[in-house]
Order: structure tokens, then sequence, then C-alpha cells
């Protein structure tokens, strides 16, 4: 079980304390080029939860790889990097010049940035190029708003990633209460945060029966109870988004929730939990000698 | 920056603003113009509000019930209990040799702890209303004025000026006093440049407020 942020959701450099008390950190998308990000405003919250529209504000790769990564490698975590184009080639030379950098444990292919108007080519052809361009662990990271995410992760899975990541944010708008006119200055941006949750679960659940692939599970987990059902879902590992900005002692609460949740079930360890959700349902035996094993 | 759950110690009303106080909880009270990230009950994301007041166990902030987030901070009573993270950003330089402090509305906020640190020098504040100005009595040594004029009207020549309010008010400060201080604000996420969501313009490039600022020499942000 680990422990991860969601990509764009924390600055290791800026935090480090934070990034640390993570198993593993995940960097913000870099992409070949720098970019700026979209105009602000470019944050709004919505009702259980929030919209963003950054639009992938990276240094770009060179001076990722030239200032970024080496002192990211100093930090003493795991370091995942995220990257993204706008063209299957661009994501096999991101790849290519990830290869040989030893502080890098896994690639995260973000194939589903909402914020960004380029539609890149199709995740089995991206990630096709990506393998072929790399002998890193490969992660995927998916969007659900797709007609069929398991399909989508079926072909991710037969082009050769690792793992699954999932899931981005969706789309979504809000309207300035006065003005009626988009908070946004892009107009919809990535909604993020508890109102994701049931559609994240959704996803992994249907991926991991699709695929059995390691997925890192995400989408508004706030709690160590909204981790335990992402570990029951199919997702051995989860990541935190948006309760960060809220609450950066997340990582250490969650852990012990967690803990605690899986000691209250009954189940012994977290392998246990693994998936737990595509079980039959336990019969009326079952559910008496584990409220027994509760009350006891 | 550190995190803690704290407890309301009162809520007072001042003009139409709220003075809030809560238990210190050990955090640091920082420099004048930093800021702490507040949650707000049954809100998803926290508010930022500058640190205003720093009685001895406690820590005051000055707040305008404008939206969702600050109408519930400002419904707290005491004995409640809220989570705060701070201080974060980047305060007032406090090494100014002839201070003076300028305030409009809300950005009255910082000027209380500001003033005290350093020695109650003089400050000219703009308000809306009378009602609104009730708030100048937190600001010892306060020339007030009521809209229609403002407070560039008032800011007399040869100070090291340092000012919050609103951007229009900022941004003419800045064209008088190119020396000054100033404090901005945008949408916040996180606080502590974690979300990339509170970006401004700096010298010509989209930099993250809470990380640069809030305060800012005049000359580095183009109103
Ligand atoms: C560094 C910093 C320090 C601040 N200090 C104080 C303070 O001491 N006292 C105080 O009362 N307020 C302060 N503010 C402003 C305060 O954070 C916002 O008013 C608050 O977040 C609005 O939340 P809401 O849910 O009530 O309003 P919302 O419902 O979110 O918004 C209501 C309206 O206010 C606008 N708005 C939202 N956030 C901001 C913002 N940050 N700045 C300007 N307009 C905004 C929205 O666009 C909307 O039109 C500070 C802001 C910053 C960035
Ligand atoms: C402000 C912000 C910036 C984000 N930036 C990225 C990004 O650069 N790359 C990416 O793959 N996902 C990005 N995401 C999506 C998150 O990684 C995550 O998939 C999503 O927020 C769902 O998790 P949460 O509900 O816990 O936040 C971003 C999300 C937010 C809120
Ligand atoms: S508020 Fe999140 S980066 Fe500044």
């Amino acid at each position: 079980m680990m422990i991860l942020n969601a990509s764009g959701c924390l600055d290791a450099l800026t935090a480090p304390t934070i990034a640390r008390s993570l198993d593993a950190f995940v960097t913000k998308t870099v992409t070949p080029l720098p970019r700026e990000g979209n105009a602000p405003p470019r944050i709004a919250e919505v009702e259980h939860g929030m919209l963003n529209s950054i639009g992938l504000a990276n240094p770009g790769i060179d001076r990722f790889l030239s200032h970024t990564l080496p002192r990211l490698g100093e930090l003493g975590v795991q370091v995942w990097v995220s990257v993204g184009g706008f063209a299957t080639a661009d994501y096999a030379d991101l790849c290519d010049r990830l290869d040989d950098r030893p502080e890098v444990a896994v690639i995260e292919l973000n194939v589903s940035c909402p914020n960004v108007d380029d539609v890149p080519a199709s995740v089995g052809e991206i990630v096709g190029a990506a393998r072929a361009a790399t002998r890193k662990p490969l992660y995927t990271k998916l969007s659900p708003a797709t007609a069929d995410i398991a399909e989508v992760a079926l072909a991710a899975q037969k082009a050769g990633t690792d793992g699954l990541s999932m899931v981005n944010t969706i789309l979504g708008l809000a309207l300035d209460g006065r003005t009626l006119r988009p908070c946004l200055s892009r107009g919809a941006g990535g909604l993020s945060g508890p109102a994701l949750k049931p559609i994240a679960l959704a996803a992994v659940y249907a991926c991991y029966a699709a695929t059995g692939l390691p997925i890192v599970g995400m989408g508004g987990i706030t709690s160590g109870r909204d981790a335990l059902e992402f570990v029951a879902a199919g997702a051995p590992s989860v990541a935190l988004g948006t309760i960060l900005f809220s609450d950066p002692t997340a990582p250490g609460r969650i852990r012990v929730e967690l803990a605690n949740e899986i000691g209250q079930l009954g189940v012994g360890e977290l392998d246990n939990v693994i998936g737990l959700a595509h079980a039959k349902p336990p019969g009326p035996s079952e559910i008496s000698s584990r409220t027994a094993a509760v009350s006891g | 920056m550190q995190r803690a759950q704290v407890e309301v110690t009162g809520s007072e009303q001042v003009g139409p603003y709220t003075l809030l106080h809560v238990a210190r909880g050990g955090l640091d009270p920082g420099i004048p113009g930093q800021f702490f990230m507040l949650e707000a009950p049954g809100r998803p994301l926290p508010r930022p509000m500058s640190l205003c007041l720093a009685p001895p166990g406690e820590l005051a902030f000055l707040i305008d019930a404008i939206g969702s987030g600050t109408r519930a901070l400002c419904a707290l009573q005491p004995g409640d209990e809220l989570a705060i993270l701070g201080p974060l950003g980047n305060g007032y330089r406090l090494d100014v040799e002839r201070p003076l402090l300028v305030g409009g509305g809300i950005g009255v906020a910082p000027l209380p702890y500001l003033s005290e640190s350093l020695g109650r020098p003089p400050a000219v504040l703009g308000f809306r209303s009378e009602g609104h100005a009730e708030a100048a009595r937190l600001v010892p040594n306060a020339e007030v004025v009521i809209e229609p004029t403002y407070v560039t009207a008032a800011i007399p020549a040869g100070h090291d000026v340092l000012a919050c309010g609103p951007e229009p008010m900022l941004a003419a400060v800045a064209l008088l006093e190119p020396g000054a201080q100033l404090a901005w604000e945008a949408p916040m996420a996180c606080g502590y440049g974690a979300c990339y969501g509170c970006a401004v313009e700096l010298d010509g490039e989209l930099k993250r407020l809470c990380v640069e600022g809030p305060v800012l020499p005049a000359e580095a942000i183009a109103a």
C-alpha cells in the first residue's frame, strides 16, 4: 500500500516536509515545452469540490531535467514523473529523455488532462510509443470522461502499461453568483474533490475487473474510510489531491485512519481488502461472525 | 508553516466586519502581512486571512462576510473549533525609516498587527461609509477618509508606504508611491504553493502569489 500525492496537487520543492510524508511524490505533468498555464482566475470552489483550469503550467522537459529533477532526487522520497504531450511522438520523446535518469522511479503518462485544447492520439498508441522508449515502469493516467473506461484500460494494458492511475478530473462549470458568467477565465475546468469520488470508484472497480493491473486510485479521497473503499474497489495504492489543499497533514492522518478501518473490519491485513468489492456478498453467517469480531 | 486545530475564543462585530479570536494553538503569528488558511466550516476549501492581531495566547482575524466561506467563519461561536494553517507567504519588510500605513476597506485587516510591530506609525484609512470606518478603531494614529474622498488624496509625501486594500486602491498607490509595499489578493485553494491557482502576473510571468507575495514591492506587479 502506497500513499502518493495526485499529480499537480503538491510542489515538493516548496513543501518538502509534506512530500516526505508520502510514499512517493508525483510531479506536476511535464510537457515538451514550458507552459505558463491558463489566465487567472483558474480555480473555483463548488459544492463538494473544486474546479481548476491551471492548464499544465510547468517548466518544460529541458528545465525540468536540468533544474527540478536533481533537486527532487535529493528529497529522499521516491519520485514519479508525470508527462503529457500533444502528439504520440511527444510521449515517446519525454520517456526517452527520462529513461536514463536514476531519480525517476516511475513515469506516469497523463493522457487525460481536460485543460488543454489539443486532443492527443489514442491511449493505446501513446502507451505503445512510450513503452518502446523506456524501461521504467509506466502508469497510465485515465480520464473518467469516456464511455467505456475498461476498454481504454485494456488498450493501455495491451500496449504495455505496468499500472493505471485513475482518475483525472472531469469537466465542470461554475457560474459567478452575480454576473452568471463562468468563474474561470477558460470557462469550464476540471472537477476534483469529494464530488468526484463515486465516479472514480466506478472507474477503479471496472478497470480492476477488466485488467487486474495495479491501480493508484484517486478522486475525492479525504479520509481513511475513502481510501479503504478505493482499496476494496481494486486499487492497492491511493493518491491524494484536493484534500492536500485544505489539509497538508492528510497523508499521515489517512494512513492512521486506514489502519484503524482495517482493524475494525476484522479482515487481518490490508492485502485481504484489495478487490474485496468484487467478491460475492457475504452470507448471513459471515456477517454475524464479522460483527462478533468487531464487538469482541 | 504549521497546522493546528484551535478553539474560537471570541467573535466581535467591528462595524460590518467580524473580529474572530482563536486560541493560538502553538502557532507562530509570523510577520505582519503574512496570512493563515482558515477552515471554513462546511466548505471544501479553506480561506486565506491576514493576521489582524496577535494578543497573548490568541490570533485574531478581521473578516468581511462576502460569500459562503466568510459567512461560515463569521458565524463561528466561542467554543467552536477550526483548523488553521500558517503563517504563510511573505509579509511586509519592517526595515523602513518613515512608515505610513495605508488601508482601504477590509484591507485594514493586517494593519493593527503591522502597526504594533512598527511602534504605531501614522496611518491613512479609506472606507465606503461611516459604518465601515468603525474598523479604524483597531489601527492607532489613523486618519480616516470616507468616499468620495480616496486615501490617495490623504497620503503625505516623504514616507515609506505599506498598504493593503482593493486592487484599484493599490494600483493608485503604486502610481503615487513607486517604492510602496503592497499586499495583494488572488483566489487561493492551498496558500502554500501546491495548487498553482493563485497565479498573478509578476515581472511579465505568471507566478504564485502565495509563494512570491502576498506583499510585493509596487513595481513588481502590473495592475
Ligand atoms: C492573502 C490574502 C489575505 C486575505 N485576508 C483577508 C482578511 O484579513 N479579511 C477578509 O475578510 N478577507 C481577506 N481575504 C479575502 C478572503 O480570503 C476572501 O474574501 C474569501 O476567500 C472569500 O470567500 P467566500 O467563500 O466568502 O466568498 P466566495 O463565495 O468565494 O466569493 C464571493 C465573491 O468574492 C470574490 N472573491 C473570492 N475570493 C476572493 C479573494 N481572495 N479576493 C478577492 N475576491 C475574492 C469572488 O469572486 C466572489 O465574487 C484575503 C485574501 C488573500 C488572498
Ligand atoms: C489544481 C489541480 C491541478 C492538477 N494538475 C494535474 C496535472 O498536472 N496532471 C495530472 O495528471 N492531473 C492533475 N490534476 C488531477 C489530479 O491529479 C487528480 O487526478 C484529481 O484532482 C482527482 O483527485 P482529487 O479529487 O483527490 O483531487 C490536478 C488537479 C488539481 C485539483
Ligand atoms: S494558493 Fe495554491 S499555489 Fe498559491
